[in-house]
């Protein structure tokens, strides 16, 4: 079988100005440290990044995460939850430098899920009545251009449409890969990795243990390594 | 307020009464999170954290260094899991929320009005943290209970219409103040309980929305755990 391993120093040839890339995480936890210095190092720009939250600005309270190409200037947008613990990404919003979409983390989840899964949307209850509802682009939707998310009343209770997410990489951390790249997650760190796992082009795991293939129990695995493209190797 | 303690505590000790032996429970942070020191003995909850777990444990005695794999709340700071917890996926844990599979969320808030919508998430101009988990619990708990000081320096903040921007509408259940405990039935918000001291006058003057006092009114008690 092709080997998936690559080096760090190949996670260049993946980027381009302009892509989309999901990260795995939730508060830096679960997102690969090493594949996020390989893209700032790489030099590309104007990206839009789709992931849980800005994680820390304060590298004494937590891993930097997303938040070393928000401070680097890299993202042009950003989907995500929640943005509260890093005071930089919150300023480029303010002054406008940097694009935000912030959307319910469970709607997020749901979202990501829809796109790898092949759903044209998901129908939540969270939101409705709120400024969630409104959309920064028209969107159409039964042939018609329109500016707020539809509400679908089903059953007597209210839902609004949500569109799926999907993106051109996928970035993720696991505690244990085997070499067909069948993932394990460590308790919190599993968090939107596996969803993403199915959402994006390419996608690539930064391991911090291999093994080889056989050795991780097919019930104990967390993504199904046809998902994984390319693993790096701890270093 | 009898004893020598703050607004914040006394909210989270009378909190601690609402939640059962058993219950399945999201604690906000801040304010709902002092809710959990003060259980009182043989209450016992699992607790959710919504990056992936149940049974939300204390902060281990060694902490794991940032960059190896450790377990961390929602907030991002280091915890443990107890025996009996479990973890899954984002997708999973906010099933749980929206699914109704909590007994109860317990809620910061800046506003709560008479339709029972809360708001929570933004001051538009001033902090726009992002909404995070707080639409998702707010809209699938059975319970929202929702704790927040009475006023903020002297502004209303249980109203007839909150003004800032929604978390959700309609799914309050609960509002705990350190003047009162309201609830809603049928749609009605109903004063059921007032702080020792604390007259329904006093009540109604820092509070802008219309409410019925119960039939039952009494005294507010709490969790004595420590005192």
């Amino acid at each position: 079988m092709k080997s998936k391993r690559l080096e760090i120093g190949q996670v260049a040839s993946f980027l381009r100005d302009g892509m989309t890339i999901m990260y795995g995480g939730f508060m830096g936890n679960g997102t690969p440290p090493r594949i996020m210095q390989a893209i700032l190092d790489s030099g590309v720009k104007d990206l839009t990044v789709i992931g849980d939250d800005a994680a820390f600005s304060d590298a004494t309270k937590g891993p930097e995460g997303i938040g070393l190409l928000v401070r680097n200037k890299r993202v042009k947008k950003m989907i995500t939850g929640h943005i509260g613990l890093n005071k930089e990404a919150q300023r480029q919003m303010i002054t406008g430098e940097m694009e935000i979409e912030l959307c319910p983390i469970g709607t997020i989840a749901e979202r990501i899920r829809a796109g790898g899964s092949g759903l044209g949307g998901v129908l939540t209850p969270t939101g409705v009545g709120t400024s969630v509802g409104d959309v920064d682009q028209p969107l159409t939707f039964n042939g018609q251009q329109i500016n707020r998310k539809p509400v679908l009343n089903i059953n007597g209770r209210d839902y609004l449409l949500e569109l799926p997410l999907k993106a051109d990489l996928a970035v993720l951390e696991a505690v244990q890969a085997d070499k067909y790249g069948n993932l394990v997650y460590y308790t919190s760190m599993r968090n939107h990795n596996p969803l993403m796992a199915l959402a994006a082009e390419t996608v690539i795991v930064e391991a911090h243990q291999i093994v080889e293939v056989g050795c991780i129990d097919p019930d104990h695995v967390m993504t199904p390594g046809v998902l994984v493209d390319h693993i790096i190797y701890p270093g | 307020m009898s004893e020598q303690i703050s607004a914040k505590e006394f909210i989270a000790r009378r909190i601690a009464l609402e939640l059962n032996d058993g219950d399945v429970v999201n604690l906000g942070i801040g304010l709902p999170t002092l809710v959990a020191n003060y259980l009182p003995p043989g209450v016992t909850l699992m607790l959710q954290s919504e990056n992936g777990f149940l049974g939300i444990g204390p902060v281990p005695e060694e902490i794991t260094p940032i960059g190896q794999p450790r377990v961390v709340n929602a907030g991002g700071a280091p915890c443990s899991i107890i025996p009996g917890g479990s973890t899954f996926d984002t997708s999973i844990s906010f099933a749980l929320m929206r699914g109704g599979h909590l007994d109860a969320c317990v809620l910061g808030g800046l506003q709560v009005d008479e339709n029972a919508d809360l708001a929570n998430w933004m001051v538009p101009g001033k902090n726009v943290p992002g909404m995070g988990g707080a639409m998702d619990l707010a809209v699938g708990a059975k319970k929202v209970i929702v704790a927040m000081e009475h006023t903020n320096k002297g502004e209303k903040k249980i109203l007839k219409k909150c003004n800032l921007p929604l978390t959700a509408k309609g799914r309050v259940s609960t509002v705990v103040t350190e003047l009162a405990l309201f609830r809603f039935h049928d749609g009605k918000l109903v004063l059921e309980e007032y702080a020792p001291g604390v007259s329904v006058e006093d009540i109604r003057a820092g509070t802008e929305a219309a409410f019925i006092v119960s039939d039952k009114l009494k005294e507010m008690e709490i969790s004595r755990v420590g005192l």
